[in-house]
């Protein structure tokens, strides 16, 4: 079905409407980290000038940079810096279970896991990288248009309470970074991070949690539904079941470690009530340190 | 039951307290509500079981709270009575309680009826039978249990009368036939003829114990008018305390409002019975007095209402628009003032200032038209019982008023023109007046030799106009006429006030006439043989407590009873009315005085006190509101949402407060923005180009203005005729379109208020180029629409002489973007003559209020912000000059409307004459 042109364009209009302030942010965030850390410092292919070195064997003569070769009597061959891209693939968890935020000055969930995914795609992309998002959606490609093509993909909600990573589309050797609170079903993201690992990608697991799902700061008689509302679990005293939820949510991280463990990932927490730099000061070197 | 000091009146409720244990247990049963809340986490705590099947119980000290609210409300219901009245009465036959129920005891009625249902309640709680008897409306006497006589006391009221000889004697024939009873009598401590014969019918059936109340009875005299001062006396039964009161004198101020006008101490010395105190007031308050009554007392006899006797007749003089000047002896109104400065209470103003007033006698001095809303007030002031007064005069005369047919508020219809007789061109001599008729109001007066009439409007003859002719010129044409209308009536004088059609304003007859016509009625206090025969109709009645009522749904009352029949049922204490006169009939007659009762030294007297009985139950249910509403609290708490639900309150109440903002403050701006320089107004039209073009045109005139004269306003505005004030405007330009709304009543008497006040409205229907002016047009037809309720005088084509060719330019026509000349002013007075010699006519007069044309000067005038015309005027060089005639127009009428008749005066001719070059 086609929409109707107005349709459709106050539709972009209010998908763009948040697309600003994000990319704002995320530029903002992006900018405070850029200082220095950037390069390969070696020699490869690429557009920029690196270095002149004495011709050697082997080298064709079409190699030969001529005018540097003419204020001297050995030939000079002239080197660009290596610029080897490397393409990253991104998740980030849309579902309904990220809405949520526990108090009113604390960011959502998918907010701050799309400011991040946002901010390192930026940087990374400034680093000659190319970015993209896993499935079929939005395949990596370098460049400032991808970035805004990028915030408009994240900003879009999905309603399923829980959404399982998507594995699909990767290239081999290449990178990947799944930001997601992991709240939903662990056989999905198994399934997810066995099968990157088969074509050799390695990557990264960004858990976004809230302070209240850490802490568990509730009592008395509660019906706890999830934000899409499709579970329930009522209580009579939630107090006493802090204990339990406790333990089993430091099952669910360590259980995550261990599957990072066995793929080759890195598996990290992020709370939305810390800043958000520290976490892609954190997301940018795991990567760079992978790549290096 | 009683248990101590308490007891209860229902005392099976207290069965409840078996339930108590139930209540607890259901309640500990019972988990607290859960709350819902959102948690992505939900997923890890599925399958975590509560370690406990129990449910999570509602603690201890909550379930307390909520068992003692229950507690209180059952005790509570069962009617818990501390020290409940043991020994009020003796015995156990059926009691009977009088009331002398008059006005007297309407000062402490409510201690009174407390004191009553406290020995009801004592004699229910013994099962004895009772009756209550009010003496001053007496009726059958009827035992009934005495929950059932508790439910019918609250609705006995003192009367305003007190129980008469007659009652007493009817009540002790009602008592004949019972058997024994004990009688308790609450009196109010006056002295009563039948009394003491009642008082032995019952204690012949029984023991009598009476109860007299603490309070001192005072009542009011009718006040009397003497030498300017209103002189109020009061009497009053116990004379043992000097005591002073505050009489208060009430009365309708100008809005219609019953205020407090005057208050006035009066003092009771020791020993004395009688006070007295004077009150001086201005004839204007005077009037407006409605009653008097005594600060802090309750009572028909607190509570005098004024008459006839108090006010002098109120006249109000109006004459034509105030603000023309003139000469003080030509003044049409200088007699009248002169004749009834001393009899009357004299106003003056225009209708609209003097009709809220309402004046008795309202005379118009040689005004014809008047505008339609004013018309139809003054119309139903004069059904209401009003006399309107008119004087002919050289307006009358050229007015179209009354000419074909007759005008509701003219007597008779009138010939074009009048007449003059023994003038200087004219045959005959100056006439005199004919000897009066028999039934003519004026009859019997005497008519001095040198009064003569030598101009007069003349009436139209017609089968009324000798029964409407009160008197008559020697002969026999009507001089004045007098027509009915409602209750009251129109008279017209065919000659002026002034001197100047007759001799009469100068004589003596002048002023008895206008007795006769009762413009000034002395004032005469009433008796018997005045008011015999004649019925009257209560107006306002006082009830017991000395409360006003409206009197038209009683009967009316013979003139002889009004004045000597006692109080009752049948004559209430209030203001009576008969034809134009009212009369008031007071609870206490002039020289009546109060009586303090004695009662024989046998019978025991007590005092009223205030109950001892005290009832618990509404304490205890509150008590228990107040524990319930704990609970709320406590539960909130418990289940986490206290914070949430105060945060939520709070950002209502934050909501609520911080909406309204002040509409005052805009209103200000605006009359500051107005009244900072000279402003020009438009008549906001709600045709967005009109008023664009209307504003864009006025901006152009000001700029002109301010660059060629001295006049300097400032940015023009638009005017809302519904919201904003117009006074502020010199001059309002209002172009009119077809489709723009009416104004409404309220926003026509501001634009007639402003006419009046010298404002000027320049109309402009902006078609005279498809137009003439008229109904042709649709924008004419609106015009006509428009200006109707407007009071607008009469109109001609602007004169070659109108100051408005020589404010400031000599100008002879008057453009705009269209070149007719009909442009219509207020017509010069029928009067002015021009004098051989000068270039103009002597015109003493105001501003025109209204300017009348379809020129639209506006877009003539209409500049942008950079200076540069809007609109294209004319063709070329031709049309260049049409518009700076235009804006030479527009000079000139702001100068008009700012020095108004300046240029007119005779100083500027020679100066005139030159520039002219005659």
């Amino acid at each position: 079905m086609i929409d109707a042109p107005e349709n459709l364009r106050a539709r972009s209009e209010y998908e763009a409407a948040h697309l600003p302030p994000l990319l704002a942010r995320a530029e903002h965030l992006a900018g405070a980290i850029l200082l220095g850390e950037h390069g390969r410092r070696r020699s490869g292919l690429g557009d920029d000038f690196w270095q002149y070195r004495p011709m050697q064997p082997g080298d064709s003569r079409r190699m030969i940079d001529w005018r540097r070769s003419a204020k001297s009597d050995t030939q000079y061959v002239r080197e660009h810096e290596w610029q080897i891209a490397q393409s990253v693939f991104m998740w980030v968890d849309q579902a309904a279970s990220m809405r949520f935020s526990s108090a009113s000055d604390i960011p959502q969930k998918s907010d701050r896991a799309r400011l991040l995914a946002l901010a390192l795609a930026i940087l990374l992309v400034r680093g000659g990288e190319r970015v993209g998002l896993t499935g079929t959606t939005l395949p990596p490609r370098r460049g400032e248009a991808q970035i805004s093509r990028l915030a408009q993909l994240l900003s879009q909600d999905d309603v399923v309470d829980y959404a399982a990573p998507e594995a699909r589309g990767m290239l081999p050797h290449a990178r990947a970074v799944f930001i997601s609170d992991f709240l939903g079903d662990t056989a999905a993201v198994s399934a997810a991070l066995t099968k990157a690992a088969d074509r050799g990608v390695r990557g990264i697991l960004l858990q976004v949690l809230d302070p209240a799902e850490e802490a568990f700061p509730y009592k008395g008689r509660t019906i706890f539904e999830s934000v899409g509302g499709t579970l329930k679990h009522e209580t009579l005293k939630a107090d006493e079941l802090r204990h339990r939820y406790l333990g089993k949510l430091a099952e669910r991280k360590a259980e995550l470690s261990s599957l990072c463990g066995a793929t080759g990932w890195q598996h990290t927490l992020h709370h939305t009530s810390d800043s958000a730099q520290s976490a892609l000061l954190w997301l940018y070197r795991a990567l760079d340190g992978g790549t290096s | 039951m009683t248990l101590g000091a308490l007891a209860f009146t229902s005392p099976w409720i207290l069965l409840a307290f078996l339930a108590l244990p139930i209540l607890w247990i259901i309640l500990r049963a019972v988990p607290p509500a859960p709350i819902r809340r959102l948690f992505p986490a939900v997923g890890l705590l599925i399958g975590l079981r509560d370690d406990d099947s129990v449910s999570d119980r509602t603690p201890w000290w909550l379930l307390l709270l909520r068992s003692l609210a229950a507690a209180l409300v059952i005790l509570g219901l069962a009617g818990p009575v501390l020290n409940p009245e043991q020994n009020a009465t003796q015995g156990d036959g059926p009691l009977l309680v009088i009331l002398d129920g008059g006005w007297a005891s309407a000062d402490d009625w409510s201690e009174r009826m407390a004191s009553v249902d406290n020995l009801l309640a004592e004699a229910g709680r013994s099962g004895r039978t009772v009756a209550v008897l009010q003496l001053s409306s007496p009726e059958a006497l009827v035992f009934l249990s005495a929950s059932n006589w508790r439910s019918r006391i609250a609705g006995i009221s003192p009367t305003p009368w007190g129980p008469t000889k007659a009652m007493m004697t009817e009540t002790a024939h009602n008592l004949e036939k019972l058997e024994s009873f004990e009688t308790v009598w609450f009196s109010d401590g006056l002295e009563r003829d039948g009394r003491f014969e009642l008082l032995g019918d019952l204690r012949r059936k029984g023991p009598v114990s009476v109860v007299e109340g603490t309070v001192d009875v005072l009542a009011l005299h009718s006040p009397e008018f003497e030498d300017g001062l209103i002189k109020i006396s009061a009497a009053r039964a116990n004379p043992l305390l000097e005591r002073d009161v505050l009489v208060q004198t009430h009365g309708r101020d100008p809005a219609g409002i019953e205020r407090v006008l005057a208050e006035l101490p009066m003092r009771f010395d020791t020993g004395e019975t009688q006070a007295e105190a004077e009150l001086a007031l201005p004839g204007e308050l005077r009037g407006r007095i409605t009653r008097f009554s005594i600060r802090g007392l309750q009572g028909a006899g607190t509570v005098v209402l004024s008459d006839d006797r108090l006010s002098r007749r109120e006249v109000a003089l109006v004459s034509v628009r105030q603000n023309r000047e003139g000469l003080e002896l030509l003044s049409p109104l200088h007699y009248l003032r002169n004749a009834l400065e001393t009899s009357t209470d004299l106003l003056e103003g225009s209708l609209e200032t003097v009709l809220p007033g309402n004046p008795h006698v309202i005379i118009l001095a040689d005004i014809a038209e008047l505008s339609p809303i004013e018309e139809e007030a003054l119309q139903t002031w004069v059904e209401e019982g009003g006399v309107l007064v008119r004087f002919a005069g050289p307006r009358v005369a050229a007015s179209e008023i009354s000419r074909r047919e007759e005008h509701p508020l003219m007597p008779v219809r009138l010939r074009t023109g009048g007449r003059t007789v023994g003038g200087a061109m004219s045959w005959g001599e100056p006439k005199k007046i004919a000897p009066f008729d028999q039934d003519s109001p004026f009859s019997g007066l005497d008519i001095p030799d040198d009064v003569v009439v030598s101009a007069q409007v003349m009436a139209q003859p017609d089968p009324v106009l000798s029964e409407r002719s009160i008197a008559r010129l020697s002969d026999g044409t009507p001089l004045v006429t007098r027509k009915p209308i409602g209750a009251g009536n129109v008279v017209l004088f065919h000659v002026t006030a002034n001197a100047e059609w007759s001799t009469l304003p100068l004589s003596g007859l002048f002023v008895n006439m206008l007795e006769r016509l009762s413009v000034s009625t002395p004032s005469t206090s009433p008796d018997a043989a005045d008011m015999e025969g004649r019925i009257w109709q209560p107006l306002r009645v006082i009830d017991g407590f000395g409360m006003i009522l409206d009197g038209a749904d009683l009967p009316g009352v013979d003139g002889t009873d009004l004045v000597n029949a006692p109080l009752g049922p049948e004559l209430r204490p209030g203001l009576y009315q008969s034809g134009s006169r009212q009369t008031s009939r007071n609870v206490l007659a002039a020289s009546e005085t109060l009586d303090k009762a004695s009662w024989p030294a046998d019978i025991s007297i007590k005092s009223m006190e205030p109950g001892v009985e005290r009832l618990l139950g509404g304490w205890l249910l509150a008590g228990a509101l107040l524990l319930l509403f704990a609970d709320i609290l406590a539960s909130l708490w418990l289940s986490g949402r206290l914070f949430a639900a105060r945060t939520a309150g709070l950002t209502a109440l934050a909501i609520g407060l911080a909406a309204a903002p002040d509409p005052s403050f805009a209103n200000d701006e605006m009359a500051i923005d107005a009244t900072a320089d000279v402003v020009l107004a438009h008549v906001l039209t709600g045709n967005k180009a009109v008023d664009d073009t209307a504003r864009a045109g006025l901006l152009g005139l000001s700029e002109t203005l301010y660059f060629r004269t001295s006049v300097e306003p400032s940015s023009p505005m638009g005017a809302n005729l519904e919201t904003d004030e117009l006074a502020f405007f010199p001059l309002l330009y209002w172009p009119i379109t077809p489709d723009q709304p009416q104004p409404s009543k309220a926003a026509y008497e501001k634009l007639n208020r402003y006419l009046r006040t010298g404002g000027m409205i320049l109309f402009d229907t902006r078609d005279a180029d498809i137009a003439g002016f008229g109904a042709a047009s649709p924008n004419g037809r609106k015009l006509q629409q428009l200006a109707a309720p407007l009071n607008i005088p009469p109109l001609e084509p602007v004169p070659s002489d109108h100051v408005l060719t020589r404010t400031f330019y000599l100008l002879q026509e008057f453009p705009g973007r269209h070149t007719s000349n009909d442009i219509w002013v207020e017509a010069a007075p029928p009067d002015a003559e021009k004098i051989e010699g000068m270039p103009f006519r002597n015109l003493n007069d105001g501003v025109t209020p209204v300017v009348i044309g379809g020129n639209d000067w506006a877009a003539a005038w209409a500049m942008d912000a950079r200076g540069n015309p809007v609109f294209p005027v004319g063709r070329g060089l031709a049309g260049e000059r049409q518009r700076e005639l235009a804006f030479r127009f527009g000079v000139n009428l702001v100068m008009h409307v700012l020095t108004g008749n300046y240029k007119s005066d005779q100083v500027h001719v020679p100066a005139l004459l030159e520039r002219l070059g005659q």
